[in-house]
Formats: structure tokens, C-alpha cells, sequence
């Protein structure tokens, strides 16, 4: 372990406490202490319902909970921190967008462009809306590799389409899109880019002014923040127009035994008692994160899917999926192994503490272009080492000799 | 914790196993799939007078779905069909952690797979043979 390693290692309490070799990020990242702390922080010292109340408590609620609103808006460069919508995670933020801006703009021979890589979750609530709606499902296949080209796209669109819903970086390949480009595209047909954040956001600096999206999805729990809090970055313009998702407390203006007028944006989308002990969590992880860097993030996780896919391509039987370029994968590396089921890999591995995904990834439609219906994912994040790396793959090699191969 | 089950009963099962390959003259047929896995298989029985004189399986899967199918077939195969229906019920009652060594017993090999009760997400997995023989009898009936 490198000094740099032991001391990122040391601001995650969990790595103290347990001895799992937890390589499972890309599902949810470990948390350090000064988050944890953040949050107990905020419920021993500030915590009242915010927005409501007309005292000193409520309002210092209020501000740490507006306060991290103006944390992630400067995080993605948003404009204001009006445009950013608190939600419980990526899934809620893109069910959002689709009920409210889809289900309303939306009709009959429209045409909504969806990329064969997204996770479910950007995924079903189109399928819904087509549904509803009468509009078109089309789907944009990227090579077997994952790449998904701007001219893909080009080829994809028409004039008919107006949303596209695509993944900035890819929870299977980890290979990061041309979102600015794809966003030109569709802007020239005159429709929308609504782009699911979550794997990017804790992986690269995301600047949505520069990719000029529509909307950004993203779960805080993905990027070293707590469970239950999560985000979505809108164009103001999309936001003033789109009616509520949700209704309920604090989020109107005057309400009349039949009708109601609905407060400002971004308050009009986040109804009931919100998370604002999430929203301070999130705040300091994104603080510890610039404390980081994302030369660093980059250049340990980098560091990790280049010796992982070396280690892998040592092996005849172990197959990497996606970008042959490490620089591609974000930290996710997907592979398979020959004749043994990646359910019984993650099984196996976990008899040596050794922690990954296998199944779906949530990405069926994916998995099934691909021609197979299940794959096992290594995911790094920067706090994981050379030496966690070395034991995965070494496990990984014995696999197929436990199961009698 | 360990994964008791992946033995050489259970690998064996796995690489080589008896009852899987196609089969002609089944009067039951029945897909079973288990989505969070990906496992997908067809079971296939020919059951003559309430008694089941051949079976076979296809399909792809993990280990334990397709060893599971297999050491089912070993068992249920020359039994009438209410026998098989008994012990397929011990084997789901075995999965949930709640039967006695005598009955343990009676499933022959399968038996191995009573620790997988401890690992709720590879349940379904041993289960998915046995939920489609059941079914497929339950539909008939």
C-alpha cells in the first residue's frame, strides 16, 4: 500500500471496521468520515423542518439545506442553484423528468431516442411515456465495444425526434460519451438531451454548460454521499414550464379548496419534508471530493482499470467487455469467464471477502445485444489499491479450477 | 462464510450433468426463468399412468440452477408424481430452512443445497427446477 492509499484509506471508517476487498463501487461508493460527520453534524446542531419554520433553528435548516443546493450547482457548473432539484437518487430524477416533461410534451408520432446501454432507469420511464403518450421508442445501438458515435446518432435522429436519453458514462462498458456532441444533434432537430450523471459524476469533472444537456441525472450514493439523496441539474426554461411531479407540503403558493398556485422553482418539484440531512451529507462529499481532486480520482482509478484489464488479459479464459483502452472504463471493468456463470464468480469470490457485481447491471436490453444475459463487473473508486486489484484477479484465475474446469 | 456447496457433487452436476439434453415424447413441458440471475430452463418429463418415467432439461444458467435441475431429475425420475410433488415441497421447506435430517435424508444429493438458505440472493436459483416441475403439475391438474 502506498502512503497516498493508506491516506485516503484512513478517511473511510468502513475499510477500519470491515475487511472486505470491496470492489463494487459503480453500485454504491463507501463513505468517508467527514460525510458521516456532516450529517450528524447537521442533525445535532441545525435540524428543524426547512423552508417552514419561522425561527432561528428552521432557518439555519433552511440555509444548510440551500447551501448544499448552491454546493452541487457549482459542483456542474450549473448557473444558478435553482436549477438544481434535490430527489432520492438518479432513478427519482429521470422519473421526474418523464412525468412532468414527458408525459406533457409528448404526443402521438414523436419520436424518443434511447441508447441500447442505459440502465434501466433511463430506460423504463420512456417506455412508460411512449405508452402513455403514442409516441416512438427508438433505440441507438452502439458497437460491440460500447462505442456510440456522434454519427450513430446523427443516423438515428429525425425530425420527428424530440428526446434522446443517454448515459454520460456507461454502468456496464464504463466508457464515457460525446455528450456535447449528441447534445448539438439533437438540439439541431429541435429536441431535448436528457442525460443520466450517475456513474460520471464520481468519476470526472461533469460541466453542464459545456455539454449544454437538458437535464443531468445523479445519486448521491454513487459519489461517496449518503443514501437517499440525489440530484437533477434542468434548463431553467424546461423547469419554469413543467408542472409538479409530486404533490403535497411546501411546495404551492396559495391553495383554495379546489385549486392551487405552485411555488417557485426548483421548490415546486420537491414535495413533502425533504432530505436535508442527505443534501448537507452530499455537500461534504462533494467538498471532500475537490479536496481529492480529479487529477487524482482519474489517475488512481485509471492506474486500477489498467492493471486490472493487464492482470485479466493474462488469462485466455477471462474476457473484458467494452473499450480495449483502460483510459475507457472509468474504473469499470466487466468481464466473464469461460463456462462459469458470473452469479457463481461473485459467489465464490465472496468465500475470499472479495466483493463484485454480477447479473444484468440493470441493463438487460444491453446484455442481451451483447449476446449473453449475465456478466460480473470489477468497479474501482480511487480509495481501492494495486494490491486489491492483484487479489481480484488472482481469485478470478482460480475460479474455474474450484469449479472442476 | 463459506460456500459449502460448491463441492464436487455439486461441480459435477454442473460440467457433466445427466439429464440435460433434448427429449422427445414429453407429454410436460415447461419454461422456468429466473430473472435476477438469468437462469432459463426447460424441463421436460414424460409421466405415464401418474408416474414419471423420463426427464431431461436445457437451458443455461449458474452452477447451482442447472446442478440444482439435474440432482432433481436424479430423484424424481421412476417416482409417481405425487412423490415428486412431496419432495419437491421438502426441498422448498429445506431452502427456507425448516426440516428435519430425516427428510434431509430423502433428498439424496440435493441435500447440499440446504446452505444456500443463508444466501437469500442465490435462492431462487436452487429453486428454479423445482417451482417449474410444481408448476407444470399444478397447471395440469
Amino acid at each position: 500500500m502506498t502512503e497516498e492509499d493508506k491516506r485516503i484509506r484512513a478517511d473511510f471508517p468502513i475499510f477500519e471496521n470491515d475487511n472486505t476487498i470491496y470492489i463494487d463501487t459503480a453500485a454504491t461508493s463507501q463513505k468517508p468520515l467527514s460525510v458521516l460527520d456532516a450529517v450528524r453534524d447537521y442533525y445535532e446542531n441545525a435540524n428543524a423542518n426547512p423552508l417552514r419554520g419561522l425561527y432561528d433553528l428552521s432557518m439555519r435548516a433552511t440555509e444548510c439545506y440551500e447551501t448544499a443546493r448552491s454546493t452541487v450547482a457549482e459542483f456542474v457548473n450549473a448557473p444558478a442553484a435553482e436549477n438544481i432539484v434535490f430527489t432520492r437518487n438518479a432513478s427519482e430524477s429521470l422519473n421526474l423528468v418523464a412525468y412532468s416533461y414527458g408525459m406533457n410534451s409528448l404526443k402521438e408520432g414523436d419520436e424518443v431516442l434511447v441508447s441500447i446501454m442505459e440502465h434501466h432507469s433511463n430506460l423504463l420511464p420512456w417506455q412508460l411515456v411512449c405508452r402513455a403518450t403514442g409516441a416512438v421508442l427508438k433505440f441507438v445501438e452502439c458497437d460491440k465495444e460500447g462505442h456510440l458515435t456522434p454519427e450513430m446518432v446523427e443516423a438515428a435522429v429525425n425530425d420527428r425526434t424530440k428526446l434522446l436519453a443517454v448515459t454520460y458514462v456507461s454502468n456496464v462498458f464504463g466508457c464515457r460519451n460525446d455528450i456535447k456532441s449528441f447534445a448539438e444533434i439533437i438540439h439541431n432537430k429541435g429536441g431535448i438531451i436528457v442525460c443520466d450523471g450517475a456513474q460520471a459524476l464520481p468519476h470526472i469533472p461533469v460541466d453542464v454548460q459545456e455539454l449544454n444537456v437538458d437535464f443531468l441525472a445523479f445519486s448521491g450514493h454513487k459519489m461517496l454521499a449518503p443514501m437517499g439523496i440525489g440530484g437533477l441539474y434542468g434548463r431553467q426554461s424546461l423547469l419554469e414550464e413543467m408542472p409538479p411531479f409530486m404533490y403535497g407540503g411546501e411546495m404551492i403558493e396559495i391553495v383554495t379548496r379546489e385549486s392551487a398556485t405552485y411555488a417557485e422553482v426548483p421548490h415546486k418539484f420537491e414535495a413533502g419534508t425533504v432530505n436535508a440531512g442527505g443534501a448537507v451529507g452530499l455537500k461534504a462529499a462533494i467538498e471532500y471530493m475537490n479536496g481529492i481532486g480529479f487529477e487524482t480520482i482519474e489517475r488512481r482509478e485509471n492506474a486500477l482499470s489498467k492493471l486490472c484489464m493487464e492482470l485479466m488479459a493474462e488469462d485466455e479464459h477471462i474476457h473484458v467487455i467494452g473499450d480495449k483502452d483502460y483510459v475507457n472504463h472509468h474504473g469499470i471493468v466487466t468481464f466473464t469467464l469461460d463456462d462459469v456463470h458470473p452469479h457463481d464468480i461473485a459467489a465464490i469470490l465472496n468465500d475470499e471477502n472479495i466483493a463484485i457485481r454480477a447479473g444484468h447491471h440493470c441493463a438487460q436490453p444491453l446484455l442481451k445485444y451483447l449476446g449473453t444475459n449475465s456478466t460480473a463487473r470489477a468497479s474501482f473508486g480511487f480509495y481501492n489499491t494495486e494490491d486489491e486489484v492483484r487479489q481480484l484477479v488472482a481469485a478470478v484465475r482460480r475460479i474455474r479450477g474450484k469449479m472442476g474446469y | 462464510m463459506a460456500n459449502t456447496f460448491y463441492n464436487e457433487i455439486l461441480t459435477e452436476h454442473n460440467m457433466h450433468p445427466i439429464h440435460k439434453h433434448p427429449m422427445e415424447g414429453a407429454n410436460f413441458v415447461l419454461q422456468g426463468v429466473n430473472p435476477t440471475c438469468g437462469d432459463d430452463i426447460t424441463l421436460s418429463l414424460k409421466v405415464e399412468n401418474d408416474v414419471i418415467v423420463d426427464g431431461a432439461y436445457e437451458g443455461d444458467g449458474c452452477a447451482i440452477s442447472q446442478a440444482s435441475a439435474d440432482m432433481m431429475l436424479d430423484l424424481i425420475i421412476g417416482k409417481s408424481k405425487d412423490e415428486a410433488l412431496r419432495l419437491s415441497e421438502i426441498f422448498l421447506r429445506m431452502i427456507k430452512g425448516k426440516i428435519t435430517d430425516e427428510e434431509k435424508e430423502e433428498l439424496e444429493e440435493a441435500g447440499i443445497l440446504e446452505d444456500i438458505s443463508h444466501m437469500p440472493a442465490r435462492v431462487k436459483c436452487a429453486v428454479l427446477g423445482w417451482h417449474t416441475m410444481d408448476e407444470m403439475f399444478k397447471k395440469k391438474a
